[in-house]
């Protein structure tokens, strides 16, 4: 478990965050630049003493105000820098081997062989960083944290740098990371695809405090992060039971319904959890027919907020679980839609969800 | 007739002994110096760098007379050598070595103060971040990350101590064999009646080695600078 109170103040800005963190997880902390995401990162890995707050990871205890302040050198915290920071005197093995060489004994969960096969380092091996692509650098940066024998491995906007297709390359790598660490991850992101593939759980930080946290549905909904990311964050988890599969297509039981999704490798009787979209939700008022894939479930309105000013979210109980959908302020008077009305929601896509239990 | 006469090797290897030393003894602590000066805020840095600085703007003959009161055989640091542990330094090529090293040093301190300022201290932080202490992250990455300016800033002290005159000569005087190194030679030559050509090799030597001596540092600073892929 990674347990965290920090406040500290630099200038005008003050910090005053905590949260607490099952492990193996993912915890994305996001919010607007200037929040405190890199100061709290730069506080965990002992780069700055905050003014009061306790650091504990697992069992041992990393910072306690005016108690224990172990130095950043004897943490054992791999810390992935937004630049990347690789030695440029030394080959990528040997910025590999860095952190590795001045690990405690005891410790040896990762290998070079094995970090290398995980982050596909191996042809890179003799090279020097300035011979490297950006995503490469990201990836030996990634192996070096890890071969240091982290027990909390901190990543500050892996991919903020890198275009496009790199970074299409580099995610299934950091997909990789998530599913075999036994170690927490601390990622810090602004990007909404990078939260929603690779998060577990979500703090949100504004102004140097944290506005919510949580599973990524109970803070998408939250208006600091609507703000932080626009209103395409907003998403429900939902859980689900696989019916049967076949061709990559799933059949899911969810609520009272079932939605065919594609969710690549799905058992039968497997609970999953799904991450739903209000943008992939259409609201009906009437049954919908003709459906080429008939996704729909049936349900009431429970609440029906104000997103914009001419978009509203409808959430609606299908069936025992909830669901968001997007509609026009104008469609939504139109229908006459109001808490109570009884719609259809056509899902038109859901993705298998990596984070922990739903909240 | 061999290319160098008997006087000018002597003086040759004179002043190639005395650089040497200038440097070995200055270099580290113009390495601390500059780590000083470039990282640490403490009251009295800008006196500091000043007086390191003395050298390139006094007369080297002022240099030569503070180090003859302070290392003299009655001065309060050359009197405690001779007393404590009998080494004198005055009209010694050691002293000779000390005096050069003195009007060198500013020389190495500028130019690692300069690559220290361009080391990213991110690099600093990661090492720290992988484990690596105070020390060892100044052996490992600060150290070789500087390596191309302690390199011409030695070269340089090296090439400039070839030629130190009047700190050499008024600290440690122009003893032949002794402390009479290739410009104090230059200068006996020229004083002395028909030494006119020995002066001119002496002149042409000088320059030969000024000359290798910026070559050298510059051609070794640009490989440095490639094998950390900044070129």
């Amino acid at each position: 478990m990674l347990s965290v109170r920090l406040q500290t103040t630099r200038g005008a800005f003050s910090l005053d965050v905590a949260f607490e963190v099952q492990t193996p997880a993912v915890v994305a902390l996001i919010g607007a630049s200037g929040s405190g995401k890199t100061t709290t990162l730069d506080a965990l890995a002992g780069l700055l003493a905050p003014a009061a707050g306790r650091i504990a990871v697992g069992d041992s205890v990393l910072f306690d105000a005016g108690a224990i302040d172990v130095p950043a050198e004897r943490r054992r915290i791999g810390y992935v820098f937004q630049d990347s920071r690789l030695f440029p005197h030394r080959s990528v093995r040997g910025n590999l081997l860095y952190g590795e060489r001045r690990a405690p004994p005891g410790a040896r969960d990762f290998a070079l062989d094995g970090v290398a096969q995980l982050l596909g380092l191996g042809a890179l091996l003799g090279r020097r960083p300035h011979q490297l692509s950006g995503g490469e650098r990201k990836r030996v940066a990634i192996g070096r944290a890890l071969l240091s024998q982290p027990r909390l491995l901190l990543l500050d906007e892996p991919l903020a740098s890198l275009d496009p297709a790199r970074r299409e390359e580099l995610l299934p790598y950091l997909e990789r990371l998530r599913d075999g660490l036994r170690i927490p991850i601390v990622y810090v992101s602004h990007q909404l695809d990078e939260v929603y593939r690779l998060a577990t759980q979500v703090v949100l930080l504004a102004n140097g405090r944290v506005a919510a946290q949580g599973d990524l549905g109970a803070v998408s909904r939250h208006p600091a992060l609507r703000e932080l990311l626009g209103p395409e964050a907003a998403c429900v988890v939902v859980a689900g039971e696989v019916r049967g599969a076949h061709g990559g297509l799933a059949r899911v039981r969810v609520g009272d319904g079932e939605l065919a999704l594609y969710l690549g490798e799905a058992q039968p009787r497997e609970r999953v959890l799904l991450l739903v979209r209000a943008r992939d939700v259409i609201l009906s008022a009437e049954e919908p027919r003709g459906l080429a894939q008939p996704n729909v479930l049936v349900g009431a309105i429970t609440a029906l907020a104000a997103e914009t000013e001419s978009a509203r979210l409808a959430e609606v109980d299908a069936g025992g679980v909830r669901l968001l959908a997007r509609v026009s302020a104008e469609r939504a008077d139109a229908l006459r839609l109001t808490v109570g009305s009884r719609v259809w929601l056509i899902v038109n896509d859901a993705s298998r969800y990596a984070g922990g239990p739903s909240a | 007739m061999p290319l160098l006469g008997a006087a000018e090797r002597d003086a040759l290897l004179l002043s190639l002994s005395v650089a040497l030393r200038s440097v070995a003894v200055s270099l580290p602590l113009a390495i601390a110096a500059a780590w000083l000066l470039t990282r640490r805020r403490f009251i009295g840095r800008t006196l500091l760098d000043a007086l390191i600085h003395l050298p390139l703007v006094l007369p080297p003959v002022v240099i030569g007379y503070a180090l003859l009161l302070l290392f003299g055989t009655r001065g309060p640091i050359g009197g405690w050598l001779d007393r404590e542990l009998g080494v004198q330094l005055i009209f010694t090529r050691a002293g000779a070595a000390l005096a050069t090293g003195v009007m060198s040093f500013p020389l190495i301190v500028r130019a690692v103060r300069l690559s220290l300022e361009g080391v990213d201290r991110g690099l600093e932080q990661a090492a720290r971040t992988l484990g690596a202490g105070p020390l060892d992250r100044f052996a490992t990455i600060t150290l070789p990350l500087i390596a191309p300016g302690i390199l011409a800033g030695a070269i340089t002290a090296f090439a400039a101590g070839l030629g130190e005159f009047g700190a050499v000569i008024t600290f440690a005087s122009n003893i032949p064999g002794e402390t009479r190194t290739l410009p104090l030679a230059l200068y006996s030559a020229l004083q002395t009646p028909g030494g006119d050509a020995l002066a001119a090799r002496l002149a042409a030597l000088s320059f030969a080695l000024g000359l290798a001596g910026l070559l050298a540092s510059e051609v070794l600073a640009r490989l440095m600078q490639r094998r950390l892929g900044r070129a």
